[in-house]
């Protein structure tokens, strides 16, 4: 008989068996593939999740207004949050200060006034690094030029929230760089076109419409800043103590330096009560700070068209 | 404009919330203001800070700041050059820093607020051990050919590397535990980790089965339970017998030093006082240390009485 | 002239003052923001020379040699000896145990988030995982010491107090969003002609992912690991905290002594010497700046290379 033999047949259905169980192969591949990433994905959420669960359950106990008025104690029942509570507050404005118009005048320049040159590349370059560098070789740079060049006093709120603000300056150069870049380059224009000089230019036109961006890069550099507890360590932020800072003057301490402290405490009150209340109570306030940005960007974006 | 109104909204709150807040109990007087500077020995620290914050109590508005530094590394780095007020020192004063400090037209006054004894603690989990000699001791710390394994303390012990931990050399406890036990000072191995927080080797020898490590008396009364004080030549370390004496060689009188000039401001004058008078009370055995005989108590007074006359009063 | 044209000229005049005025108002300005802009570059002029200052000054009492060959780093205790390389040790076992969880991990999520997941998995998730990256380091130390030790304990009971495999756990995921967002935007500059590519020639989705996307996005994803690895280097509460103090050189093929017992990284020795020995002129405090100084050649090298390959090797599409 011509055509096809058993053989034949047996051939071709080996082949295409083949080609089909190649292509079940490989969605199966496809599918373990896709799990992994799923798994990989949601391996870091879960974990923070769980820890934060853990975090929030061992608090819940220690929460109330005695923790957030007391100041701390050798009396787990009796400590309190109270001068660390300040003492971080009293950074934010501070560190604000001496971030916010050095940042986004170095962001003005960098947008506005320098051309595309070598030295604009170089700065930005720069800038880039600045971000990457440790947070503790910003505290030597704290203690190596404010305390011991200048002459300042260890764990003072200056040499804090400056030290703080040099570590966020590259932060809020690049997001209010970019605030100032996704302004529409038409609306420049426009106001040339009307024979505005450059500095009311800028004034008028782009800042009010970079400063949600700006605001919402500031706010979140501030949150950084909140966290830090390296660069307060190396400056001589103090260990213990009861009273909150008075002016830029005081010593001071601050809720991460006070998580430190109590997290080497190896009582059950304070590994498991004391010490996670503070750490809710500092992650609240970064929530906060989060949402506000959060929701300075949505709103003002909305806006626009 | 947006943002100074930010700005200024954040100073508002902040300043709402420093005067909002505050101690929350009643007999304040709150006229006293000033700050008084405290770094030094971690050992002496738990006293400082339990004294300074009973003071903040009646005093709410004194700024006591406290760092955890270790004995030396308070002289040399604070107190010698004028920077801190007191340092907390659990030995005495080395001759090198009284010369330092006084180059600076600093005078340190001694006075002497507790008694202690060095305790050496392992896990509660290693039954092996009870008791080590002074001999033994020495062997495991000293610089050369020191043990390794508790088997070479001990032939009967196990095989297991001697996980070790202690305060560095900034420490007075150290300065004080290696003359003791090594007969110099500062002659210990170096292969341990080292620390100034006494609560980190409290954690790291609950934590470790083979682990041993060693501070002040009063950390261990804080944690009896998650670690186990060995008795030196058959002495258990405790309040009673660091007092007597029996428990030697390492038990230890505990110090402050406090700047001469610094005494002639009001907040420092009076927490010194305040602090002395506190030497032979409670506070000091619920801390875990031996509380001062009457004796030497008032012989502290007699002293800081005569400086207050000095200083022209 | 008529009275119109000297007023005409007075205006002129004056219009002429004040423009200049306006010309050197912008101009001062101007100058103003550059000299905000060049205060950056100050910054790392002053950072490199406080660091270089004393670490010149610790390097005329310590050998160099000494600092960079021997094997024990004992600031304090004497027989005192300034060998960095215990350090270095600790570091780099350390960032390689967190590595080798997060760079997967952060890779994987990015292909996740940027090949299979939808607009509003991916609306939920970016944000997850910028909150992973918001939370301060000092309460990633505090979870490793106080939750991860323990829990790890009951799977390996010799573990001990301090140790690099909870420090590295959490700090990996502290990193992995910050890999997985830079991974991700590679990803997804890849042109989708090229996916389609694949896909019309028969080859199986996951497989144009591995053999189209990512190739084509490696210099984004390379420099995200460099710089995840440069900010694993910088890091230090966590591991203070949680990884230990115990300086020696860590054998990195005795697996259960390099994960389960404790180190000192760079960064932990700083801060051992900075909450003591802080502003003295001993060689201790000097030591600070050494090691501080190495730690900031280290990562600022690593930040470079890492943006160097992303502009040079990027693909370009037309």
């Amino acid at each position: 008989m011509n055509g096809i033999s058993r053989g034949d047949i047996n051939c071709i259905q080996k082949n295409i068996y083949n080609r089909y169980s190649n292509i079940r192969i490989e969605k199966i591949k496809g599918k373990i593939f896709i799990f992994l990433c799923i798994v990989a994905t949601l391996l870091g959420v879960i974990s923070l999740v769980t820890l934060l669960v853990y975090v929030f359950w061992d608090a819940t106990a220690w929460l109330n207004l005695e923790f957030l008025t007391n100041p701390p104690s050798r009396f787990p029942e009796r400590a309190g949050i109270y001068p660390m509570l300040v003492g971080s507050i009293f950074l934010i404005p501070m560190v604000a200060l001496y971030s916010i118009p050095l940042g986004v005048g170095a962001a003005i320049y960098l947008e506005e006034y320098a051309r595309d040159s070598l030295i604009k590349r170089i700065i930005e370059i720069n800038i880039a690094n600045l971000a990457g560098v440790p947070s503790i070789v910003y505290g030597l740079l704290g203690l190596g030029f404010f305390v011991a060049a200048l002459g300042m006093i260890h764990g003072t709120l200056i040499v804090g929230s400056l030290t703080l603000a040099l570590r966020v300056l590259p932060i809020v150069i690049v997001s209010s760089q970019e605030a100032i870049a996704s302004v529409p380059i038409s609306h420049r224009f426009a106001s040339f076109a009307l024979g505005v000089r450059k500095w009311h230019m800028i004034r008028t036109v782009v800042l009010p419409e970079a400063i949600p961006g700006i605001m919402t890069g500031t706010i979140l550099a501030l949150a950084s800043a909140m966290g830090e507890t390296a660069p307060l360590i190396m400056i001589g932020a103090a260990t213990t103590i009861f009273t909150a800072p008075r002016g830029i003057l005081s010593s001071f301490s601050a809720l991460p330096l006070q998580i430190f402290a109590w997290s080497d405490f190896p009582h059950r009150e304070f590994q498991h009560g004391v010490a996670p209340a503070t750490i809710v109570v500092l992650l609240l306030i970064l929530l906060a700070m989060n949402g506000l940005a959060i929701f300075i960007r949505l709103k003002f974006s909305r806006k626009e068209h | 404009m947006k943002r100074k109104l930010l700005a200024f909204i954040l100073m508002v709150t902040a300043t709402l919330i420093v005067s909002a807040g505050g101690n929350s109990e009643k007999e304040s007087e709150t006229d006293l203001l000033g700050s008084i500077k405290i770094a030094g020995s971690s050992t002496v620290y738990p006293v400082s800070t339990a004294i300074a914050e009973e003071f903040n109590r009646i005093y709410p508005q004194v700024e006591i700041p406290i760092q955890s530094t270790g004995t030396g590394g308070g002289f040399k780095n604070f107190f010698t050059s004028g920077k801190t007020d007191i340092n907390n020192a659990s030995r005495p004063i080395k001759q090198s820093e009284l010369e330092a400090a006084r180059a600076n037209g600093i005078e340190p006054v001694e006075f002497q607020v507790a008694i202690d004894g060095i305790t050496v603690v392992v896990n509660p989990d290693a039954d092996w051990v009870d008791n080590l000699t002074v001999e033994q001791l020495a062997h495991i710390w000293r610089p050369i050919n020191p043990a390794i394994k508790w088997s070479d303390v001990n032939s009967k012990w196990p095989s297991e590397k001697i996980q070790l931990y202690g305060p560095t050399s900034a420490s007075g406890t150290f300065d004080y535990f290696t003359e003791a036990i090594a007969g110099e000072e500062g002659s210990s191995r170096s292969d341990y980790q080292g620390t100034e927080q006494d609560n980190t080797i409290v954690q790291a020898v609950a934590g470790s089965r083979y682990a041993l490590g060693y501070f002040g008396l009063a950390y261990y009364i804080e944690n009896q339970d998650k670690v186990k004080a060995l008795k030196i030549n058959g002495v258990k370390p405790s309040i009673e017998s660091a007092k007597s004496g029996e428990y030697s060689p390492l038990s230890r009188p505990l110090f402050i030093y406090v700047n001469r000039d610094s005494l002639k401001r009001e907040e420092v004058r009076r927490f010194v006082q305040f602090y002395l008078e506190k030497t032979t009370s409670d506070l000091i055995r619920q801390i875990g240390y031996v509380p001062l005989p009457e004796e030497k108590a008032d012989q502290n007074m007699e002293k800081l009485n005569q400086i207050l006359k000095e200083l022209g009063e | 002239m008529n009275n119109d044209n000297i007023g005409a000229m007075r205006r002129d005049r004056i219009d002429i003052t004040v423009h200049r005025a306006e010309i050197l108002k912008d101009t001062s300005i101007g100058g103003i923001f550059f000299f905000c802009a060049l205060l950056s570059v100050l910054i790392t002029f002053g950072i490199v020379i406080i660091l270089l200052k004393d670490t010149a000054g610790f390097f005329k009492e310590v050998s160099i040699i000494e600092f960079f060959t021997h094997t024990r780093w004992s600031p304090t205790i004497k027989p005192v000896e300034f060998g960095v390389l215990p350090l270095i040790s600790g570091t780099f076992i350390f960032t390689f145990v967190t590595s080798a969880i997060a760079l997967p991990v952060g890779l994987l999520t990015a292909v996740f988030l940027s090949e299979y997941a939808n607009e509003r998995t991916h609306s939920v998730l970016k944000p997850a995982l910028e909150i992973l990256a918001g939370i301060p380091t000092v309460v990633y130390g505090y979870f490793a010491l106080v939750y991860v030790t323990p829990f790890l304990r009951r799977i390996v009971p010799q573990i001990s107090t301090f140790n690099v495999l909870s420090a590295g756990i959490v700090v990996a995921i502290m990193i992995i969003p910050t890999i997985a967002s830079i991974s991700e935007d590679a990803m997804r500059a890849v042109p989708k002609s090229l996916r389609e590519a694949g896909l019309a020639l028969g080859v199986s989705e996951f497989r144009v992912t591995i053999t189209v996307v990512i190739p084509a996005a490696l210099s984004g994803i390379v420099s995200s690991f460099i710089l995840g690895i440069s900010r694993v280097i910088g890091e230090t509460m966590a591991v203070t905290i949680a990884a230990g103090n115990l300086s020696r050189i860590v054998n990195p093929f005795n697996i259960s002594d390099a994960l389960l017992n404790p180190i000192q990284t760079m960064t932990a020795a700083m801060v051992e010497i900075g909450l003591s020995d802080v502003s003295g002129h001993s060689v201790a405090y000097k030591s600070l700046f050494a090691v501080g100084f190495t730690l900031f050649i280290m990562t600022f090298s690593l930040n470079l290379i890492s943006q160097y390959i992303k502009y040079k090797f990027r693909e370009k599409y037309l």
